[in-house]
């Protein structure tokens, strides 16, 4: 197993509160595996990620489980140990590729630094092979723009930039935060055909963040499905589209598929995502979910695995 | 088509905007909306769909005059929306409406929600003091809000509460047209069909005409009757909803359509391959705007910029190769 994450919690201790922003969250990435991460603005996806690599920004703080990365546990790992993990075994790409690259710096500079830093080269040698990287990436005329500033650099070129620097270490995991969602269409299908190239060349896992179905259908072999903190299905792609279990994820994929069909009505899921500070009692999702009773509102249902190398958290799917 | 079913008519509409220094070297125009030319008939749903940058925004601002165009004509219910002025310019904005992509931005964070809902109605003198208050409610229950939330505040509400107080707001004054930028782009997808089911609603029992204006292309095909296509401030493709997303023709709406990831993974399909990505918003001078990235251009779409051509009855396509 590459990746172990088990019973992950992460709060945010806000003067309003204590905020769960993953709570007891538990999977497994295998080597070369592709997992989705999925799940709408504010349900803890990025916090997850940022976990993994023990990079939560204070007021937060991974207050308990594990994050086992080929059975080193990051959570408790020393800091020099995890300066190494962080853009070494596990390489980021960020939504935003112009906050993950330095504005003061020319993309080759900064791909050619982490060489320099994580993979011991010398100037020369890493100059070298950040052009090479970027050439792999995609980005025409590479020579050239190793010497370009990211503003000089058009938002698509930025991302293949950012993924350069990230897979420079040739990391084990490669953790992908809504690598497209700042993209256009047009330009997110280039970024998407690259990270499953450079997955079958380098033998990587990947774990994408995304709210986009689409997106998550296309790229990955199983599908974690977080709401207000804690997954609540997991499965793979083919299962979880075809036969949905927890009422949310179901919800959330008639929600996508609504539109295909013109003369279905057009009903989304009732009321909205809870705020994180005030969360409903028992399972999170009862207030909206259109099967619960009451032994939904006393406990939040455990995780269970259900037939086929898949699990759900809901006591209706249990029942 | 007779006359009176035609709300409105857009001809070579032009919005450019300038940028650059005025006084060395050459004034640079970004030429947002680039020659459009648009018939809405009433009761329609027109789509406009294209990626961030194609002027899609700058279009839906100018039918509303919220920006000024550069040239061109809009004519709305026979009036030339452009040579009004003054009292006439107010009494024809009552009719076309806007609701805005950013439910959080486009609401005072100052104002209660009963006082967002009842400016309108009060700067228009629609109705006295007395009746604005029955007024804002009813157009609350119409969004499907509770009446309380007229003492709310924009921050104690959520994203698609806040985008239903919007669309309150659009259709106080009664209107006969409304510009939806982005309207549930902002909002969770759980949210987003419940907001278009609002609008879908409305549509149907105000007989509103709308320009719906999205990148999203599922959403689109969902709502409108009519897709036209923009790119680099110009529409290259209009056809009715289905026959645009069963059988594109421009070859940029094809690369568009098959780019959208599809919630299915038992199809995956090839992914187009566009090569760079729109040139300068400068305008790309002669020739197609995108010559640059299309698979098939030939010398000819280097040279002539391709006029919209009607290949069947209301698929209108700019392309010189088709």
């Amino acid at each position: 197993m590459l990746l172990s994450v088990r019973n992950l919690t992460s709060y945010f201790f806000l003067d309003e509160g204590v905020l769960k922003a993953v709570d007891g969250v538990s999977f497994d990435i295998q080597e070369n595996e592709t997992v989705a991460l999925v799940g709408e603005s504010g349900c803890g996806k990025t916090i997850v990620a940022l976990s993994l690599i023990n990079l939560i920004p204070a007021p937060g703080r991974i207050i308990a489980g594990q994050v086992l990365l080929s059975g080193e546990d990051v959570v408790t790992t020393p800091k020099d140990r995890l300066r190494q993990i962080r853009g070494g075994e596990i390489g980021f790409v960020f939504q935003e590729p112009g906050s993950s690259l330095n504005p003061v710096y020319t993309v080759g500079h900064q791909i050619a630094e982490v060489l320099q830093t994580h993979r011991g080269l010398t100037r020369k040698e890493a100059d070298k092979e950040a052009v090479r990287l970027l050439g792999a990436t995609g980005i025409p005329d590479p020579e050239k723009r190793a010497k370009s500033y990211p503003f000089q650099l058009s938002g698509g070129m930025r991302q293949r930039a950012a993924i350069a620097m990230a897979i420079s270490t040739r990391p084990k995991l490669l953790i992908a935060d809504e690598p497209t969602t700042a993209l256009d269409v047009t330009v997110q299908a280039g970024i998407l055909d690259l990270l499953e190239e450079l997955q079958q060349q380098y033998g990587m896992a990947i774990l994408i963040i995304s709210h986009d179905l689409g997106v998550v259908a296309q790229i990955a072999q199983r599908v974690l499905v977080m709401y207000a903190g804690k997954l609540i299905e997991s499965a793979h792609v083919d299962a979880l589209f075809s036969s949905p279990k927890h009422p949310y994820a179901q919800g959330l994929l008639d929600s996508v598929r609504l539109r295909a069909d013109r003369n279905a009505p057009l009903r989304g899921i009732p009321g909205s995502v809870p705020d994180l500070l005030r969360l409903p009692g028992g399972c999170t999702f009862h207030p909206r979910c259109s099967v619960s009773d009451l032994s939904c509102r006393t406990q939040f249902p455990p995780m269970l695995p259900l037939a086929g190398d898949r699990s759900c958290a809901c006591y209706r799917v249990h029942q | 088509m007779t006359a009176t079913a035609e709300l409105l008519n857009v001809r070579g509409l032009k919005t450019w905007f300038p940028s650059g220094n005025r006084w060395f070297g050459a004034r640079q125009w970004i030429r947002a909306v680039d020659g459009i030319d648009l018939t809405l008939r009433r009761g329609e749903i027109l789509g406009i769909v294209g990626e961030s940058g194609c002027g899609k925004t700058t279009l839906g601002r100018s039918l509303l005059r919220l920006v000024s165009p550069t040239a061109g004509r809009i004519s709305f219910a026979g009036t030339d929306v452009l040579a009004l002025k003054g009292n006439d310019l107010r009494a024809i904005r009552r009719r076309m409406q806007i609701i805005f992509q950013d439910p959080y931005a486009c609401l005072s964070p100052r104002q209660q929600i009963g006082q967002i809902l009842a400016e309108p109605l009060l700067l228009h003198r629609l109705f006295s003091k007395t009746e604005v208050e029955a007024r804002v409610a009813a157009l609350l229950t119409e969004v499907g809000l509770e009446t309380y939330f007229i003492h709310r505040y924009p921050h104690e509400m959520s994203g698609g509460q806040r985008q239903r107080v919007a669309i309150a707001r659009a259709i106080s004054l009664e209107p006969e047209f409304i510009v939806a930028d982005e309207p549930v782009s902002a909002l969770d997808v759980s949210v987003q069909a419940q907001i278009l089911g609002l609008l879908m609603e409305l549509h149907k029992k105000r007989a509103l005409t709308m320009v719906f204006i999205s990148h999203d292309l599922g959403v689109v095909e969902r709502v409108a009757h009519r897709i036209a296509v923009m790119y680099m401030g110009r529409i290259v493709e209009t056809a009715d909803t289905t026959r645009l997303m069963s059988n594109p023709r421009h070859p940029y709406t094809q690369a568009l359509l098959s780019s959208v990831p599809l919630p299915d993974p038992t199809i995956r399909r090839e992914r187009s391959h566009l090569r760079g990505e729109p040139p300068s918003v400068f305008g790309a001078g002669e020739g197609c705007p995108f010559a640059s990235r299309c698979p098939e251009a030939q010398d000819i779409c280097r040279r002539k910029t391709p006029e919209l051509v009607s290949k069947q009855t209301g698929h209108i396509v700019a392309c010189h190769l088709r």
